[in-house]
This record gives structure tokens, C-alpha cells and sequence, in this order.
């Protein structure tokens, strides 16, 4: 079954699925449920095509290696079961700090969560929350952890792994010790001050907090924005200023936590649908019109379509044309959130919008944050005069909490300024192009080494399947004594069958790293036979173009 | 023969039923057969028909064009008066001792700089070296590459510092309380709150999704006869009770109010009712107690008492972020389930080295807190002086409230008289600001106040100068 639905995608990605019979809005979803190929459709009427540019594959999980993924994860929980009886009755010392009874009082947390925690996380630990001891630039110094009791404790020794950086978001590579960027935030710290720990009604707006929503407003092409100093509070805070009770909110079901959080603290019902599938969308939509709210059947107030620009574990990138043209039929407004894109994608650097071409002011509200590819912290949110206004006022920011520290607003403003060549270089489309082209190179060795990659072919967001949880652990402990420094990823975070190691693009990585990165990643994936796919390679091409300095 | 029939006489009628069956007609089994069904379909029909609603394609559509959504946010005047504000006093430079509106600079009664770490030069030394050594941004959540062995080495400070077993750092205020309370305390948990709690606890409770019982502000006998209530139900079902956690929310020291919590009669609640206590102490770390470890300092109770004691690191410390601290089963949980911890950037590297410095400068110099209490007593005599204004918040707290005597009934009113008060203040070199709020969205709307931040390094003349720069400001508004 799972062999005939992977041999169906090898015919999508052999290019002429013109003649594939296509859902109802030119997508061919898989068994996955999600869309493989190039997603080129000739119904679509636009000026330029944007679908005929567009490649994405998910690739079926063989069948086998499923089930197999389970067992694995199956073994884990049984043996974990046992140890647990061991050490309840004392047979096995009880190494992990443990709740202690308290007469009376209910036990702090489910007994599943920490029997996960303590059995299958605990084996693997090393493997996340590995301390730096240095910025998150192209290289990293790796502090190594040991443990002498199979990871219950983790001790850190001196030694260090000085490995390539493949885990961290510096898209552009503004993570740095030195240059322009590193030099204001430290003026920044010498003149203003560190922090300003007012909320901006309460005397915390400063002059840099105006330089700063200016220029983040002019960078996007909007009217105005509003910055914040933590990404995920962004989401979090903001998103109730919006839509209440009696408002529909129709969110991807692989959004960020921070818009899921943010979602459920509006009070308004929330929808899901499948990921990217604008058929799904379009569906709920309609119903959602048609049969009004739940019960009193009384039309809905407002409709808010929530979606990310690039989803940080699938490396897909938002079918934006079609979300905005579902808008106007259905007269939604729609929330993107950029935190991956902003910066990573399109010829300038502006985001999705840049990368499809449509006007930025098309979306209602734009979210981003500057904790990626601007190498700072914090997020902006961006749109119509009038919606800034309405954050200004009513944001839980505005009013309770501090405002974004002068030295990272200082950080941003030299960034965008690079970015967008208000600094006489060509610095900064240098680093956007070679950033373009590190991550198309990646993403065509990679499929024709034979992993089984995600996402689209554009997004600097790398994953590639390995499924079972030892394998992760595995590729990472082994890719890090090499000289590499990956994100693995495995359940809760993805399917369980779909653990998945992340190589994050950046435009601080040379052609010489990514070739001794795929060196690696090619002796690793013969070792630990990790090339699942049976799919021919894709058939695109890096642009060698963008490397072309003027 | 006979013996047989005796025993099996059921048999032999159902023998006899199958052979008049295969003798009767054919059209009498169909007749039959159709009442049978009939009957069947009788009794499971519905008695009524429920009307179907079938839209046709062009009904359809016609519903999807009538529709017109709310404008997605209200129309909100260019000019309206807070934006105004803003804009007119805007800040330049650091928001120290001093700080500068309007082109004048003002004695700075608006920031919680309590320990006048802002502008601190051995502060800013570390937050510059850290960019040297780390860059501005860590890229990355702290399970990714984002753990710097600067916040490795915050959090053993912190956590030594409290006397507790381990510590969290959030790289937001905001967000620590509010990703702690929903990390422990979920779907069919009860919490039991303050009334007067601020607005990021009220958040965090809204996020757990969990049964809020308030109780009234700093009422002990109210939080007790809600324990009881509790305790009743838990017997009526000790099946539900048993899975229900209880947990009491409380501040060290309100924000909103300027006093402090009872804590030793909540400990006592604590083991007689067996309620966890979830502790905020923004607002007292760093100010009450010797040392400066809060509340519990304060009233020499032990941290092991309290299970999860909270603080931002934006008031007494003045860096950007905030803190748990409990035992080591409690914090950990947090690392995995902490949504604010897990799927948020860490906090900046320069941040986290400036909050350690500011620890050791407080650890070094404990005679900042007793400046810090001097100040208060002094300004809270001076401003009980004033006639028109009650000081609300106790003497040695260095956040207070100057509200009317006597408000009026109208809400925007009062704010507008004391925001003409604080417009007076800043034209005569003392800069303050009246509390905001979200009006429509806390809970219990506290009355409208002018909030003082007091500062240790404040010099005697210049609290005096505060003062009557202060009286001189109301008594202007009031005489108009």
C-alpha cells in the first residue's frame, strides 16, 4: 500500500503532473494528506505563475519502517514499564529526582508526562539543551555534557566541540561578535542604557522604540508597526487584542505554540485544518459561513485565518496566493506569522510577500520576529495605521510589560539597514542570495544522496526524516564528534513516526562547510542507514546566479 | 417415542411451523415479510420529520456575499489622548535616577529601578563584553543551541541565592508567571487567587484553563471558608478530589495595591488544606527581607514551604526577563513544559550576564535595601501629607498609589485629574505616571492611581523636592 502511494510520488516528481488528475484547487495531495511535487496548474490566473516555481515533496513513510517506529517506541515504554516496577519496589535505585508523597496532597503532574520524561526522554537527553559557549554564528563552541549514570545527571566537562552550526536560526548570519551590528548594540549599551523596564504607556517609549517601529514598517512595505521585546509573547500577548468571543479562528494545524497559546487565550472558537491544504480551508470557510456559530446558528463577527510564513518543522512555505485569494471570497483577515521567513525568504528579504510578490498590504496582520535572521531578540507586529494604533493602545505589552532593550532595537535597526542597502553596501543582498543558494544546493545533494527531505525547496528550513527514536539520538551524538552541530527532533514534537533531524540554513556557511557537511552527512547516512527514499531526485537546480558578485 | 415428545414439545412445534410455512403461498411471505419491515420501521422513525436545510449553490453564495464581517479593529481617533501622551513624552536617553521628557530632566519616580540598577557602569561593562564574546541574540530556544553557559551560570546564582535546588530563566516577565501556572495546573484543577493579582497571573490562570476561585484581596478568612467549600466537595467525591490539584496564587507584594501577603496564615492553610502555593514575587525580590530574597525572607519563613516562587527580572534587577525557583522535580517539569520556556528564544546572552552582575552587586551591598526602606518611610510620610490623596501601600513599600480622596463616579474623570497631576509633575522636574490598565479586560479594575516607583540612590533633598513638587501639583489640579 505504502510502497504504491511512494511510487505515485516518484511519478509527481518526475515533472509532468499536468496531466495527474488534480484536487479541487490544482493540488494532489498524498497519503500523508499533504501536497508532493511541483504544483505547477495551469487554471491559475495570475501574471506570473507562481505554482510553476513552487516544489515541495513530503515523501511517504514506507510501510515497514512504520511499523517498525512503533515498535521501537513500544520497546521503550515496555522496558521503561519494568524499570519503574523495579524502582518502585526498590530493586533499582531511584536515580531521578522524584516527587516525594505528601500525605494528602493530589501528586504535581500526570503520571504518563513523567513517566515519558524519565523513560525515553531521559535516555536521549544529551541530545537537546547542549550548552554554547559562544555566539551562534557559522561555527559553535559545544560544551561537552557526561554522565556517568545513563543520563540521569549530566555534568559539563571542559572540553569543548568547536563543530559547524547547523541547529541555530542566523539565516543571515547577524550573529556575530563584531562588525557594524555588534558595534551599535554596544554604543547602544554606553549610551542609553541596557534595558528600559517600563511598559511603553508608562514612560518606557523611548526614541529608539520610534526608530524602530519606523524602520521595521518602512523595511515591509507597510504603514506602521509595533515591536515587542519576545517573539513568542508577541503571539501570546497580542493575539486576544483581535478576535474574541464569537469570532471563528481558523489556524493551520502545525502552528507555532506561541499562536496556539495565543489562540486559546482570545476566547474564540478555534478550527483547524490540515496543513497548507487550501481545499480543508476553503471548506471550513464556506461551512463556517453558511452555519454561523455552533447552537445559535447567529452569523459569526469576524473570521481570522492564522498561518506561518515557513513552519519550522516541515520546511514548507504558506500557499499565500491562494490564502489571499480564499480572503476575499470569504472576507477573512489573515494573521502570518514570519518568524522564519522574515529576513530568510524572497529577492529582498522581505518574507513570503516578497517571495510570491504580492503587496504586503494585502495581509492584515504581519508577525515576525527578530530573533532569526535578525541574530536579536524580540517581535514586531505590522499592518494599517489603524491596527497599530489598536496594538499601541490595547496591547497587554503596551500597558504591563517592558519594552524591547535599546542594544537589541539598535541590533535590528543595523540589520535592516544592511539588509536593504540603506548602508551603500551590497552587503546585505549578498548574504540573502547566498543564503538562497546554500539552501537550494542542500536540499538538491541531499534528496540525491537519498534522504527523505522535507519541505520546499526554497525554505531554509531543512528536515530530513530518520524515524526512529535511537537514530536520532545516534546521528546527532555521532554528526557532533564530527564537527557538526544539528537539531534532532523526535515525539511529542513530530509524529511518531516522523523523527527528524533540522539542518537550519545560514548565509555565514561557505560552499567548503556545506561540502564537508554533506560529507558527513553521507558517511552518517551509510552508517546508520538512514536513505529511505525511493524517489528520483528532484529535478531542480541551484541558481548559480545569485553567487555572482557585481 | 412418547418419552421424547414430552421433552422436546417446543421441537416438534417448530417442525410443524416450518412445514405450514413452506405450505403457504408465496405472495402471503411477501405480505408478510412487508409488515414486518413496516412495524420495524415504526418503531425507530422518528415521530416528526426534522426539516432538512438544503441550500442550493445560488443561496449559497448569496449567504457568503451578504455577510459582512466586523471591521477586524474599532476606529480609534489619530489623536486619541494616550497616543498623544506617548508621543509628547517620549524618552531619550537612559531611564536611570534621571530621566529625560520633554526636554527636561526629571527626577525618575516612574521606573521600578528600586535598586537604581539601570545605568549601572560595572553592569554595562558585562552586557559589553557579552556581546564581544556571544553577539546580541542567542538563534535559538534553549533546547536548540540556545543555552549559553551564561544562563547556565545565572540560573545556579539564582537559585543559590533563594536557598533553593534549582532555577528557570524566562527571557520575559510577562511570560514566566504566565507559562508557570498553566505548566502545573491544568483542565479540572482548582486555583485559588487574590483578587488584586496582576494582570500576567490573570493571564496564566486564563491559560490553564483550570476552575479560578478569588478570593478577596489579602482576606484570609474569605480564602479559607473557599478552602472549606472546596473541602466539602472533595468529600462529597473523593474519586474527583483525588486527581483535582489545589493551588493558592499569590503576590509577594501587589503591584496594584502596594502591601504584602500574609504569608505565614497561607502556609498555614497551605498543610491544613493541603493547597500547593504558587508565590509572585516581582515586586518583592530584591526589596523585602535582609538580603533581598522576598517575602519569605521577610516574614523568616522557609522557601521550602512555598513550591514555586516566581519573579521578573525587570524591576529591582532592571535587566529583561524572569525567574522560577523551587525543588529540582518542581522546575524541571518546566523545562518540557513550560510553553514560554521550550518554544521561545532564550533570553539574550547580554541580558542574562547583566541580571547575574546585578545579583552580585545586590549580594555585595545589602545596605541598598535598607537605603531602599529609609526612602519609602520618608516619601510615604511626605506624601500622606498631602491633602485630597491617600497613599495606598504600606510604608516600606517602594511601589505606591496616590489616589483621590474622593473619586468621582465617573472613571475617565479621575484618570484625566490625575493625569493632569502627572503633566504638572514632569513640567516641574518629577517625572510619574498614572497606573494603566486594560480596563475592559481585569478582572477586578483597581481604582485609577498616580504609581510611584521608588529609587535607593534618592537623596533626601531630592525626595523632598518630589514632595512638594508633588503637593504643590495637586493642590494646583484641585484648586482649578
Amino acid at each position: 500500500m505504502a510502497t504504491v502511494k511512494a511510487l505515485k510520488t516518484v511519478e509527481i516528481m518526475s515533472g509532468n503532473n499536468h496531466n495527474l488528475q488534480e484536487g479541487k484547487n490544482g493540488v494532489k495531495p498524498d497519503g500523508n494528506g499533504r501536497v508532493n511535487g511541483r504544483n505547477g496548474s495551469s487554471s491559475y490566473k495570475s501574471k506570473k505563475n507562481w505554482k510553476d516555481n513552487f516544489y515541495e515533496s513530503f515523501e511517504e513513510t514506507p510501510l515497514l519502517t512504520a511499523i517498525l517506529t512503533v515498535m521501537c517506541y513500544g520497546i521503550l515504554v515496555l522496558v521503561g514499564h519494568i524499570r519503574e516496577y523495579l524502582r518502585f519496589y526498590s530493586i533499582e535505585q531511584n536515580k531521578g529526582h522524584t516527587e516525594p508523597k505528601i500525605e494528602g496532597f493530589v501528586p504535581l503532574f500526570q503520571s504518563w508526562e513523567s513517566f515519558y520524561t524519565r523513560n525515553v526522554y531521559r535516555r536521549i537527553r544529551d541530545c537537546w539543551n547542549r550548552p554554547v559557549a559562544s555566539s551562534a554564528g557559522a561555527y559553535i563552541d559545544v560544551v561537552e555534557c557526561k554522565s556517568d549514570d545513563h543520563n540521569w545527571s549530566l555534568e559539563l566537562t571542559e572540553k569543548k566541540y568547536h563543530v559547524m552550526n547547523f541547529g541555530s536560526y542566523n539565516y543571515l548570519g547577524f550573529s556575530e561578535t563584531t562588525g557594524p551590528c555588534a558595534d551599535s548594540a554596544e554604543q547602544c549599551v554606553r549610551e542609553t542604557s541596557l534595558s528600559v523596564t517600563n511598559s511603553r504607556q508608562e514612560l518606557g517609549y523611548t526614541t529608539v522604540h520610534q526608530e524602530l517601529d519606523r524602520k521595521v514598517a518602512k523595511f515591509l512595505g507597510v504603514e506602521d508597526a509595533i515591536t515587542f521585546p519576545m517573539g513568542f509573547a508577541t503571539n501570546s500577548m497580542n493575539m486576544p487584542c483581535l478576535v474574541g468571543k464569537g469570532c471563528l479562528l481558523l489556524s493551520d494545524e502545525l502552528n507555532h505554540a506561541s499562536l496556539v497559546l495565543g489562540s486559546r487565550l482570545t476566547g474564540s472558537t478555534i478550527r483547524v485544518f490540515k496543513h497548507n491544504n487550501m481545499a480543508d480551508l476553503e471548506k471550513k470557510l464556506k461551512a463556517a459561513l453558511l452555519e454561523g456559530r455552533p447552537r445559535n446558528h447567529r452569523p459569526w463577527k469576524k473570521i481570522l485565518i492564522v498561518v506561518e510564513g515557513v513552519y519550522s518543522m516541515e520546511g514548507s512555505i504558506v500557499r499565500l496566493p491562494e490564502i489571499l485569494l480564499l480572503k476575499k471570497k470569504y472576507k477573512a483577515y489573515v494573521y502570518l506569522d514570519e518568524a522564519h521567513s522574515i529576513g530568510a525568504l524572497g529577492p529582498h528579504g522581505r518574507g513570503v510577500t516578497d517571495y510570491f510578490g504580492i503587496d504586503p498590504k494585502e495581509v492584515d496582520i504581519m508577525m515576525g520576529t527578530f530573533t532569526k535572521s535578525f541574530g536579536a531578540a524580540g517581535g514586531y507586529l505590522a499592518g494599517s495605521k489603524a491596527l497599530i494604533r489598536h496594538f499601541r493602545l490595547h496591547s497587554h505589552s503596551s500597558v504591563y510589560s517592558a519594552a524591547v532593550p535599546p542594544p537589541i532595537a539598535k541590533q535590528v535597526i543595523s540589520v535592516i539597514d544592511i539588509i536593504s542597502g540603506i548602508d551603500g553596501t551590497k552587503k546585505g543582498i549578498e548574504r540573502i542570495n547566498q543564503l538562497a543558494w546554500n539552501t537550494q544546493y542542500m536540499r538538491r545533494r541531499l534528496q540525491e544522496m537519498g534522504f527523505i527531505v522535507y519541505g520546499n525547496k526554497d525554505s531554509p528550513v531543512v528536515p530530513f526524516i530518520v524515524f526512529y527514536p535511537t537514530k536520532l539520538a545516534s546521528i546527532s551524538r555521532k554528526a557532533l564528534e564530527r564537527g557538526l552541530g544539528v537539531v534532532v527532533v523526535g515525539f511529542p514534537a513530530t509524529p511518531v513516526i516522523e523523527g527528524r533531524v533540522r539542518l537550519c540554513m545560514s548565509a555565514a556557511h561557505t560552499k567548503e562547510m556545506l561540502d564537508k557537511t554533506l560529507d558527513i552527512l553521507n558517511q552518517l547516512g551509510d552508517e546508520l542507514n538512514l536513505k529511505y527514499s525511493r524517489k528520483t531526485p528532484p529535478d531542480f537546480k541551484e541558481d548559480d546566479s545569485l553567487l555572482n558578485k557585481e | 417415542m412418547s418419552s421424547t415428545m414430552a421433552i422436546l414439545p417446543a421441537t416438534w412445534d417448530m417442525y410443524d411451523l416450518v412445514q405450514s410455512f413452506l405450505r403457504t403461498p408465496t405472495y402471503h411471505l411477501v405480505v408478510e415479510v412487508c409488515l414486518v419491515l413496516l412495524i420495524i420501521k415504526l418503531i425507530f422513525s422518528k415521530s416528526y420529520k426534522p426539516e432538512k436545510m438544503v441550500l442550493s449553490e445560488k443561496e449559497k453564495e448569496e449567504l457568503i456575499a451578504e455577510w459582512t464581517p466586523e471591521p477586524l479593529v474599532p476606529d480609534i481617533p489619530e489623536d486619541h489622548p494616550v497616543i498623544q501622551l506617548m508621543e509628547k513624552n517620549i524618552v531619550t536617553g537612559p531611564p536611570g535616577k534621571y530621566i529625560n521628557i520633554r526636554q527636561k530632566s526629571c527626577i525618575n519616580m516612574a521606573t521600578m529601578n528600586f535598586l537604581g540598577m539601570v545605568a549601572n557602569k560595572t553592569i554595562e561593562d558585562e552586557a559589553v563584553r557579552c556581546i564581544k564574546k556571544y553577539g546580541v541574540g542567542s538563534c535559538g530556544p534553549r533546547g536548540f543551541y540556545g543555552t549559553m553557559d551564561v544562563h547556565l551560570d545565572l540560573e545556579s546564582k539564582l537559585a543559590t541565592f533563594m536557598d533553593c535546588e534549582e532555577a528557570i530563566i524566562y527571557s520575559y516577565g510577562f511570560a514566566t508567571i504566565s507559562s508557570a501556572i498553566p505548566a502545573y495546573s491544568k483542565r479540572g484543577d482548582v486555583i485559588f487567587c487574590d483578587e488584586g493579582v496582576s494582570f500576567a497571573i490573570q493571564k496564566g490562570l486564563v491559560a490553564s484553563r483550570s476552575e479560578i476561585q478569588f478570593f478577596k484581596h489579602n482576606d484570609m478568612e474569605d480564602l479559607e471558608r473557599l478552602l472549606q467549600e472546596q473541602a466539602v466537595k472533595d468529600k462529597k467525591n473523593p474519586k474527583k478530589a483525588k486527581v483535582t490539584r489545589r493551588f493558592i496564587v499569590v503576590e509577594g507584594l501587589y503591584l496594584n495595591y502596594g502591601d504584602i501577603c500574609p504569608l505565614p496564615k497561607i502556609v498555614e492553610l497551605k498543610w491544613k488544606y493541603k493547597v500547593r502555593i504558587f508565590l509572585e514575587e516581582s515586586f518583592s525580590f530584591g526589596v523585602l527581607g535582609e538580603a533581598g530574597k522576598g517575602v519569605t525572607e521577610y516574614f523568616g519563613i522557609e522557601v521550602d514551604q512555598i513550591d514555586l516562587i516566581t519573579a521578573s527580572l525587570e524591576n529591582a534587577i532592571s535587566s529583561i526577563g524572569g525567574f522560577c525557583v523551587g525543588k529540582k522535580y518542581v522546575i524541571d517539569h518546566q523545562r518540557l513544559s513550560g510553553l514560554g520556556y521550550c518554544f521561545s528564544a532564550s533570553q539574550p546572552p547580554l541580558l542574562a550576564a547583566a541580571a547575574a552582575q546585578a545579583l552580585m552587586l545586590m549580594q555585595e551591598d545589602p545596605g541598598m535595601m535598607i537605603k531602599l526602606r529609609e526612602n519609602c518611610l520618608k516619601l510615604h510620610e511626605g506624601l500622606t501629607s498631602i491633602n485630597g490623596i491617600k497613599v495606598v501601600g504600606l510604608p516600606h513599600s517602594p511601589v505606591k498609589h496616590l489616589r483621590l480622596v474622593e473619586p468621582s463616579d465617573d472613571r475617565d474623570l479621575d484618570n484625566q485629574t490625575l493625569q493632569l497631576v502627572a503633566d504638572r509633575a514632569i513640567e516641574n522636574k518629577v517625572a510619574c505616571t498614572v497606573a494603566r490598565y486594560l480596563e475592559k479586560e481585569e478582572k477586578f479594575l483597581p481604582p485609577p492611581s498616580i504609581r510611584i516607583a521608588v529609587n535607593c540612590q534618592l537623596e533626601s533633598t531630592e525626595l523632598d523636592t518630589v514632595i512638594s513638587v508633588l503637593a504643590k501639583s495637586f493642590n494646583e489640579v484641585f484648586a482649578l
